[in-house]
């Protein structure tokens, strides 16, 4: 659906049902250069199963208007302008590398809202290597070809995402080109990136964060390793699940991070 | 297999998409010959339906042993998914079928395998979709062509009969400034030769009888999906971006901002019109892919060898392959297709429709049928079987003498290959004293 959010346009899919805001809420919120349909299976199922669902598209990314914004704190205070535009006293926040990240400062900014936190495929600090930086900024289709690559553990992801006979490493790829293409904003991976590398409040931000904690993470995702989130866990006093999975493991395990997910939010 | 490149293209064609069996530990991939899939509850079952989940319900509209076939075509393909389908034919018409209705319009090139050809014009015109052809060359015809109801721009990576080579590039530039996506029929080239994607295709199809299969024993088609068209840019395509009453008035769209088009091809195509393909048949095609870089390095090796013996040769009035200088779109190959121009040519035998036959006749390595890219090779005269009720003039209209003969170069040693062709081309030099 449609949102206006400090006066932009902004776009949440809502899992196939409309969206109740009476309804428990669960927000989902997507990382780097991807869009809301990273959550599409896990979104339908939530919005199936008792929650109204906003699976964002981040400013300037995709269907919500531009321009993107710069930094972590930007992106946190956005999805709680979104929750007021929505109508939304409370809700899970769950978010995906990048987007994880604006979930936990969301939930640190304004803990009574938030009933649980999720990060998935998570770290702290976020930290971007110089090189991929420069290359997201000169050349980010290179930068789109080489996280893809990075992101997914193995050339054979069963069941398929969002369905069978899906490449999903070549979903990965397109995807960026896509959301790269789409507000003509070529430097809106590096953009990203820069927020990612230049988050330094996650340890404050989880000893404000009064809901309960979960991270899941993928067992060998190279992007955001499972030890690479151990501070940012234990400052959370986090529940840790971890499915055999890389970095994108809602394309690339659905099912256990569904079962993931389903215990989080509970 | 993490790292930081993805692997090469002999490695995908062996083990993309499949891994070894969980449940047998069988390394190949297993042939799952059922029609259902068991749930593991009603809830599950709902949510499988519902699209919450990823997984098998019934084979028709996915199979474990198909899946791994469209996931290994699209990783060779640079694709995002594919779809197996029944034949070359059925995996054009779910592409059409997924994107155009009554009132719609195609532009296609003239060039076109005979059957792609019959359904654009004559079948497809029955249901109210219209198709204007055009010269593969005439990249002002390609523009000139597109009406507000244009849906589809559609053409071959090499043309039939003459081998044009498709400008990907350019026309691909074009469907896009009209905002409609680029289809093409892959079958000559494969992945190997070309990957359409990279030049700015958007949908790729194959017939799987031929190069893919490899080896003339089974009918399929798969139905390839770049992923990198942006179906809302425009209102074009409601079958994507707008509700669908079909299918829990899903908007495609929304659920997948790549896979949108496999989506609803998946859900509406393979559903309701049904044209899909047997497990058996993915694990044939599987047989094949897994050899294909192999198979068609020796097809063009071969063809080379041949194409060059043929144009030296005093009996042979020219040959169409895009290697050589003579040939209109020569240039345009040197660039997309550097590894070399399939192995499917044709070339014209000095002489009558009588002297064809004979050379035809005469051959006896080469197996006189209407195929190609067989491991054997083949030939076929048209004028007197594929177009054997044309006279002359109409068969100068297609771009056919009465002496052209069309080959498929196999994996044979290309010096019998060379001698049966002597040996026949003399024949059909007696036939003419």
């Amino acid at each position: 659906m449609k949102l206006t959010v400090n006066g932009r346009e902004a776009y949440a899919y809502t899992g196939g049902k409309t969206f109740d805001p009476a309804l428990p809420c669960a927000v989902f919120i997507h990382g780097a250069l991807h869009d809301h349909t990273v959550w599409t299976l896990l979104a339908r199922w939530c919005a199936h199963h008792g929650y109204s669902v906003l699976a964002v598209d981040l400013p300037g990314h995709m269907k919500s208007a531009g321009p993107a914004l710069e930094s972590v704190e930007a992106m946190a205070d956005w999805v709680l302008a979104l929750l007021d535009a929505a109508e939304v006293k409370q809700a899970a926040l769950v978010g995906h590398s990048m987007g994880s990240l604006v979930a936990l400062e969301a939930a640190g900014r304004a803990p009574e809202r938030a009933t649980r936190l999720v990060m998935v495929g998570t770290a702290f600090p976020m930290k971007v290597s110089p090189a991929l930086l420069e290359m997201s900024k000169n050349d980010p289709l290179a930068a789109i070809d080489l996280v893809t690559t990075l992101s997914y553990s193995s050339i054979a992801q069963k069941p398929g995402y969002p369905g069978p006979g899906v490449w999903v490493r070549g979903g990965g790829k397109a995807l960026g080109r896509l959301v790269l293409a789409k507000q003509d904003n070529p430097l809106l991976y590096h953009q990203d990136f820069v927020a990612c590398d230049a988050y330094r409040g996650a340890i404050d931000a989880a000893g404000k964060v009064t809901a309960p904690a979960t991270l899941i993470l993928g067992r060998r995702d190279q992007m955001t390793p499972p030890k690479a989130a151990a501070e940012i866990g234990a400052a959370l006093k986090a529940h840790v699940a971890t499915v055999d999975a890389g970095h994108v493991l809602m394309a690339e395990a659905p099912d256990a991070t569904l079962a993931a997910l389903r215990a989080a939010l509970v | 297999m993490p790292g930081a490149s993805d692997p090469g293209f002999d490695t995908l064609a062996l083990h993309a998409g499949a891994v070894p069996d969980p449940a047998t530990g069988a390394r190949a991939v297993p042939i799952h010959l059922t029609t259902s899939f068991v749930f593991e509850s009603s809830e599950h079952a709902a949510s499988l339906f519902n699209l919450e989940r990823s997984g098998h319900v019934y084979s028709r509209i996915s199979n474990p042993t198909n899946a791994v076939l469209e996931e290994r075509l699209a990783a060779l393909e640079g694709g995002v998914g594919a779809i197996a389908t029944a034949s070359g034919q059925a995996a054009l018409h779910l592409a059409i079928a997924t994107l155009a209705g009554a009132g719609s319009h195609i532009v296609a090139s003239s060039a076109l395998y005979g059957g792609s050809h019959n359904l654009l014009h004559y079948t497809l015109k029955r249901f109210g979709i219209e198709t204007t052809f055009v010269k593969p060359r005439d990249i002002d015809g390609w523009r000139a062509a597109i009406r507000p109801n244009t849906r589809l721009l559609f053409g071959e990576t090499l043309g039939n009969p003459g081998l044009d080579v498709l400008d990907i590039p350019t026309v691909s530039a074009i469907a896009h400034g009209a905002g409609v996506p680029l289809l093409v029929d892959s079958t000559f080239t494969t992945p190997w030769l070309m990957k359409p994607v990279e030049h700015g295709a958007d949908l790729v199809f194959h017939s799987a009888t031929k190069f893919l299969s490899g080896h003339g024993t089974v009918i399929g088609g798969a139905l390839v999906d770049g992923g990198r068209f942006d179906w809302t840019a425009s209102d074009h395509f409601p079958e994507l971006t707008e509700p669908y009453a079909g299918f829990h008035g899903m908007v495609f769209a929304e659920e997948s901002s790549d896979g949108a088009f496999l989506l609803r091809a998946r859900r509406e195509g393979l559903r309701d019109f049904g044209a899909c393909m047997s497990p058996h048949t993915a694990w044939l095609i599987l047989q094949g892919v897994e050899t294909l870089p192999l198979r068609m390095a020796r097809h063009i090796e071969n063809t080379r060898k041949v194409v060059a013996f043929l144009a030296g040769h005093a009996m042979v009035a020219g040959v169409g392959y895009p290697e050589l200088e003579s040939h209109p779109d020569h240039a345009l190959a040197q660039k997309l297709l550097p590894r070399g121009c399939g192995s499917v040519f044709s070339f014209d035998l000095k002489g009558s429709r009588k002297q064809g036959q004979v050379f035809i006749e005469a051959l006896k390595i080469f197996s006189h049928l209407a195929n190609v890219g067989d491991c054997r090779s083949l030939v076929i005269h048209p004028a007197s079987t594929t177009h054997f009720r044309m006279d002359d003039a109409a068969l100068a209209h297609a771009g056919i003498t009465p002496g052209t003969i069309r080959l498929s170069i196999g994996l044979e040693d290309a010096d019998d290959l060379i001698d049966d062709l002597k040996r026949a081309l003399k024949a059909a030099e007696k036939a003419g004293a």
